[in-house]
């Protein structure tokens, strides 16, 4: 790009844009060939199971975005995905690897089970649902702080510590459940007295049968906070800058550890809030294991989602369309060759990344000479 | 097994040949934009101490890091005892008998001393077990062959860091080596130690030896070495006989100008202000801090830099201006003493709060530090300055952008766009962000670390008259430089660090580069005010 002359006094220098095209083309066109890269891995599976990609693509597409009761499925699905990844992506803008979204989303989804039982029948939604989330947050924020205190106090990598978490914080429900709460011969709560999330299918009978709700659009809110926190915000600010480069940060007056437990804090928090779309919009109850997978998940989607709250947002639509897609072609190809196509997609976005931006800059040094 | 295998490869007679050991011939290493290597070279003779010195930066590690197959050159040609061994691997070079003590030890901490030296080549009994009182054996041969002495039985973890490095050494003459590589074998280490390590070097080349010393530290040099290469950006520039020369050559060469800068050129004392109080300004007492392996790496400075006023920082890199620099901006602990800036202690406080204090700062590694490469350039306008740009907890953009065009015309920053990722940007306009934010904030105390490393002419006089016009302003200025004529043109008044202390301050007008390098090199010693 030319570079424009010094401008006399301070007249607002013309921008050429060119940033903002540089940025969409490296945070777009990775995913792009990532897809492209899956599609034809998954051509080649389907055609080794004798069939027709044409046929079998079809297929998951109408089964997913093509009837509203699959795209309902779809976009319940993606809900909790954009929550888990929302929170892994959040951790990651800090330089911190949240492994622990799985225990933070369950502890979410309990507490938020528990306030549901707690409040008297009939308390207003307007009331209900703010107090629920209040306590999914806390919950998961707690599960999340605990990595954050023990690595800004001892040096204890979070890596470790969330994964050991996952297990301990799963036993302590496993065992509250089994133990104390359960409806008898389930693994479940009673269904809560208050706080019940609308459904889609409540709002238009198309979706009749599929579990999508409006915490739909609270994913939506949370993610727009998200990115207002780490692009507006000053706390986004710091925490961008910790994660990019601590010693900068450091020399900046931010404080490293106190930025790391207010990430992982957060990140544990929005991990939490993702189980209200389980807990209240679907089966109003907890019952052990809702989470499993979802968690982990979330890293993909992060890593997809390019840890851009937009980005998250779509990948989390994109994984979501994958899994319910296997149902629907289940009866032609195995549903797991889904999970392999997931496999191929992170590894192809893993290694196009720094491939396809290293091609891009390269390409715009020539076109710059 | 053996204490010493012969080594394989063509070894050629030693002492009586004129091939020499080591030959390396227009070497170009570069990474990506930065050429660490351009047509080095490097010739040493079996048998002897060789010391490879230059500053920081230089291509030095670069160099050896090629001899020793840890990187393939772009360019020119590596010999060994006359066998051409370009682009070799590291298992060749060590089968050829080429041995790298690193600076940084690679020692298991919880084995013993046997157990370290014969990792990867363990004697054992039928094949499986560690044969243990043999490896101790091997190890106490080769200790008295050599007079480096330790005990083998003893933990790594028990060892004084002088033990280890005789760990270090006795590794590699274990894996038979005959060519010696030290990187900087004196940095961790006091001065008896140093004195016994020499011994032993002197030891080892008598039995026949050749070692290739990498260091800074122009005593050690002239002590211990019989051939010198210096090298300088990248670059060999000479190759001279110890006999023939003198440290303050070497240190020219080093530098690389014999520029003698005249009176003219130098800064004029100014009138101080007539109101400051006494206090002002940057004061040091008594400041001690112990780096890792709990050597004293700024040992008891006292000074102070009074309001109007430039207090340069001279030596050779590597004497503590890099943790005395980082003391001061709070990113250091400090072991004892006191820190005051505008009669206010801030010894133990963060830098956000001595930010406040009114302390600038110009970090010497403006990427790691100094920038966030990954943010625009108006972002990284206000690092540090966060607080002051937000208002309820949000970036005000309109006033971030605002600041940014100003600095960026006032500054003269290039291309003048502030959403630039400040990664784009050529380092001297890098280094002018950084010191447009440092200069262009309210501030009583600047500490400039290598202001103009790395960064084209134009650049270093625009930030030299940004330095003297903060002095003219009534700022107290610390300069710390490894330009030797950057601080002379700049400070009214020169220290020279030597060892983590001040070998000498004087009043600029008294300083020369030969006076003040003998100070550096540790030839002369002074009474630091």
């Amino acid at each position: 790009m030319t570079a424009p002359a010094v401008t006399e006094g301070v007249a607002k220098p013309t921008f050429s844009g060119a940033p903002w095209r540089e940025r969409a083309e490296e945070a777009l066109i990775p995913p792009l060939v990532a897809l492209l890269v899956a599609l034809i891995c998954g051509d080649l599976l389907i055609l080794s199971y004798g069939q027709s990609p044409a046929a079998v693509y079809r297929l998951l597409l109408e089964g997913t975005w093509g009837n509203a009761y699959g795209f309902g499925q779809v976009l319940y699905k993606a809900t909790t995905l954009a929550f888990t990844g929302l929170a892994v992506s959040f951790g990651l803008r800090a330089g911190l690897f949240n492994i622990g979204a799985e225990s933070q989303l369950a502890a979410g989804g309990f507490a938020a089970a528990l306030t549901g039982l707690a409040l008297p029948v009939g308390t207003p939604l307007i009331l209900a649902l703010p107090l629920c989330m209040i306590a999914a947050g806390m919950a998961g924020g707690v599960v999340g702080s605990v990595p954050a205190y023990l690595k800004t106090r001892f040096g204890a990598h979070e890596v470790i510590v969330t994964i050991m978490l996952n297990f301990i914080v799963l036993a302590l429900l496993n065992w509250f459940i089994a133990g104390h709460l359960h409806v008898p011969e389930t693994l479940h709560t009673p269904e809560i007295h208050a706080g019940v999330v609308p459904r889609l299918s409540d709002i238009s009978a198309r979706f009749h049968g599929s579990a999508a709700n409006l915490a739909l659009v609270v994913a939506v809110v949370v993610a727009g906070a998200v990115w207002f926190y780490l692009f507006r915000a000053r706390g986004g600010y710091d925490l961008r800058a910790v994660g990019l480069q601590p010693a900068a940060a450091e020399y900046g007056g931010i404080s490293v550890g106190r930025v790391w437990l207010r990430a992982l804090t957060l990140s544990g928090m929005i991990a939490g809030m993702g189980g209200i779309n389980y807990v209240l919009g679907y089966k109003h109850y907890y019952e052990d294991g809702f989470a499993s997978g979802a968690g982990f998940m979330g890293i993909a989607v992060a890593l997809v989602g390019r840890n851009h709250p937009i980005g998250v947002l779509l990948a989390a639509f994109f994984f979501a369309t994958l899994s319910q897609g296997g149902l629907a072609i289940h009866a032609f190809v195995p549903k797991q060759m889904m999970d392999v196509l997931q496999g191929v997609v992170i590894l192809a976005v893993a290694v196009s990344v720094p491939e396809v931006r290293r091609i891009l800059r390269g390409a715009r040094r020539k076109s710059d000479v | 097994m053996t204490g010493r295998p012969a080594p394989t490869g063509t070894a050629a007679p030693r002492a009586t040949s004129g091939v020499p050991a080591i030959r390396m011939v227009g070497i170009e290493k570069s990474f990506g934009a930065i050429m660490a290597n351009l047509g080095a070279s490097l010739e040493v003779m079996p048998g002897e101490i060789h010391a490879l010195v230059g500053e920081n930066g230089a291509g030095k590690s670069t160099l050896m890091r090629i001899l020793g197959g840890l990187m393939k050159p772009d360019a020119g040609r590596v010999e060994v005892n006359g066998r051409d061994v370009t682009g070799w691997s590291t298992n060749d070079a060590i089968a050829a008998g080429i041995g790298i003590v690193h600076q940084h030890f690679m020692l298991v901490p919880t084995l013993s001393v046997a157990e370290n030296l014969v990792l990867g080549c363990e004697p054992k009994t039928r094949g499986v077990v560690l044969d243990y009182n043999r490896a101790a054996e091997d190890v106490r041969k080769l200790s008295a062959d050599t007079g480096l002495v330790i005990a083998p039985e003893r933990l790594i973890s028990d060892l004084s860091v002088g033990e280890a490095q005789r760990v270090e050494i006795l590794k590699v003459l274990f894996r038979g080596a005959k060519i010696l590589v030290l990187d900087e074998p004196t940095a961790v280490l006091s001065p008896p130690e140093v004195r016994e390590l020499w011994t032993v070097l002197r030891r080892l080349r008598d039995n026949g030896d050749t070692i290739v010393l990498i260091t800074h530290r122009l005593d050690e040099v002239v002590e211990l070495s019989d051939t010198i290469t210096v090298m300088r950006a990248g670059q060999t520039v000479a190759r001279i006989k110890t006999s023939e020369t003198t440290p303050a050559e070497i240190a020219r060469l080093m530098v690389g100008r014999e520029v003698s800068l005249s009176a003219g050129k130098r800064v004029q004392p100014i009138a101080r202000p007539t109101d400051v109080r006494a206090d002002q300004g940057l004061e040091v007492r008594d400041l001690c801090i112990t780096g890792s392996h709990g050597v004293r790496v700024i040992d008891g400075i006292s000074f102070s830099a009074k309001p109007g006023e430039i207090l340069g920082i001279a030596g050779v890199e590597g004497n503590g201006q890099t943790e005395l620099v980082e003391a001061l901006a709070g990113l250091r602990t400090v072991s004892s003493g006191h820190i005051l800036i505008d009669g206010a202690e801030i010894t133990r406080k963060s830098v956000a709060v001595r930010h406040d204090a009114g302390l600038s700062h110009i970090p010497e590694d403006r990427q790691r530090r100094g920038l966030i490469m990954e943010y625009s350039v108006a972002d990284n306008l206000i690092l540090g300055l966060q607080k002051d740009f937000a208002k309820r907890g949000v970036i005000e953009s309109d006033r971030v952008m605002e600041n940014a065009v100003e600095e960026i015309s006032a500054f003269d920053i290039r291309p003048a766009n502030p959403v630039l990722a400040v990664r784009a940007l050529s380092g001297g306009n890098q280094q002018k962000v950084v010191v447009a934010r440092e200069i262009g904030r309210e501030f009583s105390v600047l500490l400039a670390s290598q202001p103009t490393r790395g960064v084209d002419v134009g650049a270093i006089e625009f930030i030299h008259k940004q330095l003297l016009e903060a002095r003219a302003k009534g700022k107290a200025i610390l300069l710390v430089s490894a330009e030797l004529n950057e601080v002379l043109a700049l400070s009214d008044r020169i220290a020279v660090m030597y060892r983590g202390k001040f070998a000498v301050v004087m009043p600029a007008a008294e300083a020369s580069e030969e006076v003040l390098g003998e100070y550096m090199i540790g030839t002369k010693k002074g009474n630091a005010a």
